[in-house]
C-alpha cells in the first residue's frame, strides 16, 4: 500500500503510530542503559527528574564484575548455548533430513511426533523433568542443561531444517546417486550445502532460545558458580527483599547484548525462520 | 520463546520422482532418525509419562511415593486457590492474545508501507522478542516498583496524588501490569510474521478493489483480512499455547502475588513442587493445564499437516 497524500497524511498514518509503538518497544531497554549509571543517590531520589542522568557513574559495572560472578555466568550462559545450539543442529538434521527427503514406512508418525514435541511446553514437564536429572545425579551441573535444552530445540531445528530441505530439487540428489554416491555423501556433498540459510536461521534461533531459557535453569543450577545470567540476576542480585537495581539493570543490560549483536548481524535469517511456516511466498 | 516450525519456507516445490531403491532409503532413513528419537523419546516422551504416573502419587521430595489414584486431582477440585489460577490462566491467556493480535495486526498495518529505514525499524521491533524474558522483565519490575517507579513520577509530575498506583501491589493492576509486559514481549512477533504475511498480498487486488469503488475500510475488511486469515490463525494458536504455558515473566514480575492474583498453572506448580517440595501434587497441577493445551496442539499439528 502506498501513502497518497501530503505530509500530514503521512504523519497521521505512519509516523505517529510508528514512534508511539517504538517508544513503547524500547523505552525498558532506554530505562536499563539510564538506570544502570546512575548513582544510587539519583536512583533513590525522588525529587529528581529520573529520566536522564546528571551524573553518570560506572559504579555498578564495576561492582558487579568485582562483586559478584557475572563474568562467570555470561561464560556458563554462553557454554551451554553454544553446546546446545550444536547438538540440536546435528540432531535437527538428522531428523529433518530423512523425513524431508525419504518416504519411508513410519516417517508420517515421526513427523507428527516431533511436531507434538515442539509444541509441549516445558512447563508440563518440569517437575518430571528434576526428579529425573536428581536421579541421574546431574544436579549442579551444565550437564544438565545442556541434555535438557535440546528438548525444546532439537524438534524447533528440524521443522525448520525440514522446511529448507524440502526445496532442494530431487534431481540433484538422484544425478549424484547415479554417479555412485550414497544416501549419505549425496546427502553430505549435495544436499546440505544447499542449505546453508536454513542453519543460519535454526541456528540463531537455537542460540537465542537457549539464552533466552529460564526454568530448567533454576531448577537445576543452584550453586552459584554453575549459574546462568538469568538465574544469576534473578537469585543473587535480589538478596531478600534488597534490589541492586544498578546492578541488576547492568547485568539485564549486559545479558542481551550478546544475542542482540548476533541478532543485529543475521536480522533476515532471524525473520525468515520466524516467519517460515505460516507465511508461503 | 515461541516460533514457527517450517512447513513451506520457500515456494520452489520439488517435483516427485519415482524413488530409488526404496529399502535401501528405509534403511537409510531409520540409521538417521534413530539416535535423535531415542533423543527425544528418553528426555520428552518419558517424563510426560512419567509426570502422569507422579500425579498419581502422594510424593515428597526424599520420601517414598505412595499411589493415592486421582487424591491429588481430588485435591486440586477442593483447593479454591487452584479455581483462581484457572481463572487468572484463562484470563491472562485471552487478554494477552487479544491485545498482541490486534496490537500486531495494527503494527504489521503501519508498517507495510514505503518508509525510510525500514528494516531498521523492523530490526527494533523483534528487539523485546530476542532479549532473554528474564532480563527484560527485571527492568520492567524496576519500571513497576512501588517506591520509584518512573511511570508513577511521570504522573505526579502531571499533577496526580504522590505516591501513585501500586501497579504489582494491587490485585487487579498486578494482573493488568504482568499483561501488558506480555503484550509487550509478544507483539513483535504477531508484528513481523503478519508483516511478512502482508506482503504476499498482490497489489493489484487492492488497485482493482479501489477501481470498484471501496473504501479502506472494505479494502481491508475484503481483502487483507481474507487472505492474512490463515497466517494469523497459526500465530495466534502459537501464542496461545505459549501465553498459557508462560513461567517465566509472572515468576520474576511478582511470584503469583499478591495473594494469588497472578499465579498461573506454571507459577503455581512450581510452588507446590519445587517450593514446598509435594512433586506429586505440583504435577498434578501442571497436568490440569493438558486438556485445553491438547486441543490447541491438536489443532495446529493438524493444521500444519494440511498445508
Amino acid at each position: 500500500m502506498v501513502v497518497r497524500g501530503g505530509w500530514r497524511v503521512k504523519l497521521l498514518h505512519l509516523w505517529l503510530p510508528l514512534g508511539f509503538a517504538l517508544a513503547f518497544t524500547l523505552f525498558p531497554f532506554y530505562w536499563m542503559a539510564v538506570t544502570s549509571i546512575k548513582p544510587n543517590s539519583e536512583l533513590y531520589n525522588t525529587q529528581m527528574m529520573p529520566l536522564l542522568v546528571h551524573n553518570p557513574t560506572l559504579k555498578h559495572y564495576i561492582d558487579l564484575f568485582t562483586e559478584t560472578p557475572f563474568l562467570l555466568w555470561t561464560w556458563n550462559t554462553m557454554l551451554v548455548a553454544v553446546v546446545s545450539t550444536a547438538i540440536s543442529l546435528v540432531l535437527g538434521v538428522m531428523l529433518a533430513y530423512p523425513l524431508a527427503r525419504i518416504n519411508f514406512p513410519g516417517s508420517a508418525l515421526i513427523a507428527i511426533g516431533v511436531a507434538g514435541s515442539y509444541l509441549v511446553p516445558q512447563p508440563l514437564l518440569f517437575i518430571p523433568m528434576a526428579d529425573i536429572i536428581n536421579k541421574m545425579r546431574l544436579g549442579n551441573t551444565l550437564t544438565s542443561v545442556m541434555l535438557t535444552y535440546p528438548t525444546l530445540l532439537v524438534p524447533f531445528c528440524a521443522w525448520l531444517l525440514m522446511g529448507y530441505f524440502k526445496t532442494v530439487p530431487h534431481e540433484l540428489e538422484e544425478a549424484a546417486r547415479i554417479d555412485g554416491a550414497s544416501h549419505f555423501q549425496a546427502m553430505w556433498r549435495i544436499v546440505l550445502p544447499l542449505c546453508t540459510p536454513g542453519f543460519i536461521s535454526a541456528g540463531i534461533f537455537a542460540f537465542t532460545l537457549a539464552q533466552n531459557e529460564f526454568l530448567y535453569a533454576l531448577i537445576f543450577l543452584t550453586k552459584s558458580t554453575v549459574r546462568t545470567v538469568p538465574v544469576g540476576a534473578i537469585a543473587e542480585l535480589i538478596r531478600g527483599d534488597v534490589f541492586y537495581w544498578g546492578q541488576l539493570m547492568a547485568a539485564a543490560l549486559l545479558g542481551s547484548v550478546p544475542v542482540a549483536i548476533i541478532y543485529s548481524f543475521f536480522v533476515e535469517h532471524y525473520v525468515a525462520g520466524l516467519t517460515a511456516g505460516s507465511v508461503k511466498g | 520463546m515461541t516460533a514457527l516450525p517450517s512447513g513451506s519456507a520457500i515456494a520452489l516445490e520439488a517435483r516427485r520422482l519415482p524413488r530409488f531403491r526404496i529399502k535401501e532409503g528405509t534403511a537409510f532413513g531409520w540409521a538417521m532418525v534413530a539416535l535423535p528419537l531415542l533423543f527425544l523419546l528418553a528426555f520428552v516422551g518419558y517424563p510426560f509419562v512419567y509426570g502422569i504416573w507422579l500425579s498419581l502419587e502422594d510424593r515428597s521430595i526424599a520420601q517414598s511415593a505412595i499411589f493415592i489414584g486421582f487424591g491429588n486431582f481430588l485435591n486440586d477440585i477442593n483447593d479454591a486457590v487452584f479455581w483462581q489460577v484457572v481463572r487468572n490462566t484463562f484470563i491472562y491467556t485471552i487478554v494477552a492474545t487479544v491485545l498482541k493480535a490486534a496490537g500486531g495486526l495494527g503494527l504489521a498495518l503501519v508498517m507495510n508501507q514505503n518508509f525510510r529505514f525500514k528494516n531498521l525499524v523492523r530490526a527494533f521491533v523483534l528487539l523485546p522478542f530476542i532479549v532473554p524474558t528474564v532480563l527484560s522483565t527485571i527492568a520492567w519490575m524496576w519500571i513497576l516498583d512501588p517506591a520509584f517507579s518512573v511511570i508513577n513520577w511521570i504522573l505526579i509530575y502531571l499533577g496526580g496524588a504522590p505516591p501513585g498506583p501500586s501497579w504489582l501491589g494491587n490485585p487487579y493492576l498486578a494482573m493488568g501490569s504482568v499483561i501488558v509486559v506480555n503484550t509487550w514481549r509478544g507483539l513483535p512477533f504477531y508484528a513481523i510474521t503478519l508483516l511478512a504475511g502482508l506482503q504476499t498480498i498482490p497489489g493489484d487486488l487492492y488497485d482493482a478493489a479501489t477501481i470498484d469503488g471501496t473504501d479502506a475500510w472494505q479494502r481491508f475488511r475484503y481483502v487483507t483480512l481474507p487472505l492474512l486469515q490463515p497466517v494469523l490463525l497459526i500465530v495466534t494458536l502459537f501464542s496461545l499455547i505459549f501465553t498459557f504455558a508462560d513461567f517465566q515473566l509472572v515468576y520474576v514480575l511478582t511470584r503469583g502475588g499478591p495473594a494469588n492474583a497472578t499465579h498461573l498453572f506454571a507459577t503455581y506448580s512450581f510452588d507446590i513442587a519445587m517450593t514446598a517440595g509435594q512433586l506429586g501434587h505440583g504435577a498434578s497441577v501442571a497436568l490440569a493445564m493438558l486438556p485445553p493445551l491438547a486441543l490447541l496442539i491438536v489443532a495446529l499439528t493438524i493444521y500444519m499437516r494440511r498445508q
